[in-house]
């Protein structure tokens, strides 16, 4: 099941991985196509693109990879199909909107993305306000730093295949922590997940970030 | 940012990461993180476990005119960027608290609940309450005990109970165990954010009037 992580990771593009990359590079333009197979840290760069262009080719690619794996998403959450599908539009054209807050020295763009539709979720699933830390954007004069960004998507990358390597008891209660199914109490205080690098990459950014308010 | 001492634990940010904490707990996780870089990054990074959750998720298809009804949503809200949410630097509350309170501490609508104590009720969903405290400097808050989880923010102020100091931006996190008596410093009034999900029992007959009479 977590095969499928490995493959959003986004190793280049090898041909192993299933029959619906194999599909839509049938339909697709070239363009298209070389981006839908890239890698982690070029997501980010057409997240850059829809917030700098407008840019309509990069938010298709975007969508196309993207859009089918937040619906399974809310549907594996307790969606119906038909919630699941208008949910997911609203999710992609919230990407759209909120472009110029992603921050790629902080997040990957399926982390980025996960948020969108977890807020969505509580909204239309559990009916709920959601309360949302501060923001913390960058300013048009600063950027996160390009090394920063490419070192945290490739710590994003090694989560993802650590989660995988997880022995399945632990792999399973994490999964069920995130798709709804253990309410806090339910959740151990320290869950011993392999955070540690990550979240140090992240505390990083933010200092950076913190450094350029000033 | 000045230091923080008392910190989340990864049950309630992995819960608030997954979206599955009530909504009174989440305030009070989203105003800590609004004061705390540490908990900011290890939230992050609990999120970043989601994403790696999403890319697991099988692929199930949009419907075939998804991507032109997503830009027809895109061209329908207009090319208006949603300013960031960021609180003044001199604010009390992070805007994700003034968000809830319709302004700062000067606009909080306070109820007096005795002994100089005041709360004010925030609204949120019915499986949690959270509310602001007001207790004067040097005074004991309410004995009460709870069950359930309980969990109380400094924004202003400081109190110190069994568990030791707690300065703005602290937050306590005590269970069904914890028999506590915070008590506020000398110097100003100590106002605190609290969320629970059981309603509280005070003890004594006065709080117990109190209770009937505004609805905790």
């Amino acid at each position: 099941m977590l095969q499928s992580v490995r493959e959003q990771g986004g190793k280049a593009d090898p041909p192993s991985y299933g029959e619906v990359n194999h599909e839509h590079r049938a339909q697709n333009g070239s363009r298209v196509r070389r981006l839908t197979n890239s890698a982690n840290d070029d997501w980010a760069a057409l997240v850059k693109r829809v917030h700098l262009e407008k840019d309509r080719t990069a938010f298709a690619a975007i969508f196309e990879h993207f859009a089918p794996r937040v619906k399974a998403f809310l549907i594996r959450s307790g969606s119906g199909p038909s919630v699941a599908e208008e949910c997911t539009q609203e999710v992609m054209a919230t990407l759209w909107q909120k472009a110029h807050l992603f921050d790629p020295s902080r997040a990957s763009v399926s982390t980025w993305i996960y948020t969108i539709a977890r807020n969505k979720k509580i909204d239309v699933l559990r009916r709920q306000r959601r309360p949302e830390p501060e923001d913390l954007p960058w300013g048009p004069e600063q950027e996160p730093d390009l090394a920063d960004v490419v070192t945290l998507q490739q710590e994003s990358d090694r989560l993802a295949k650590a989660l995988a390597d997880l022995p399945e008891k632990q792999r399973i209660l994490i999964e069920k922590a995130y798709f709804g199914e253990l309410s806090h109490s339910e959740i151990a205080e320290e869950t011993g997940l392999p955070l540690g690098t990550i979240k140090s990459r992240i505390r990083l950014a933010l200092e950076r970030l913190r450094h350029a308010m000033k | 940012m000045s230091e923080i001492n008392h910190h989340l634990n990864d049950a309630m940010l992995m819960a608030y990461a997954s979206g599955n904490l009530p909504e009174g707990f989440s305030l009070v996780v989203a105003t800590h993180i609004s004061l705390c870089d540490d908990c900011r990054a290890r939230l992050e990074s609990f999120e970043a476990v989601g994403g790696a959750m999403i890319g697991e998720c099988e692929n199930i298809d949009m419907s075939e005119d998804a991507l032109a009804a997503t830009f027809a949503l895109i061209d329908a809200d207009g090319d208006v960027a949603e300013a960031p949410r960021i609180s003044a630097m001199d604010a009390v509350f992070p805007s994700p608290l003034q968000d809830y309170v319709g302004g700062d501490l000067d606009n909080v609508a306070w109820k007096s609940i005795g002994g100089g104590v005041k709360q004010a009720v925030l609204e949120t969903a019915p499986d949690s309450s959270v509310r602001l405290l007001s207790i004067p400097a040097g005074a004991a808050m309410p004995d009460h005990t709870h069950r359930g989880t309980e969990m109380t923010l400094v924004l202003k102020g400081a109190f110190s109970d069994e568990d030791g100091r707690f300065a703005r931006g602290d937050v306590e996190i005590a269970d069904e165990e914890l028999h506590h008596t915070p008590i506020a410093e000398d110097g100003e009034d100590c106002i605190c954010l609290a969320a629970t999900d059981a309603p509280l029992r005070f003890k004594g007959i006065i709080p117990r009037l109190a209770k009937t009479f505004i609805g905790i």
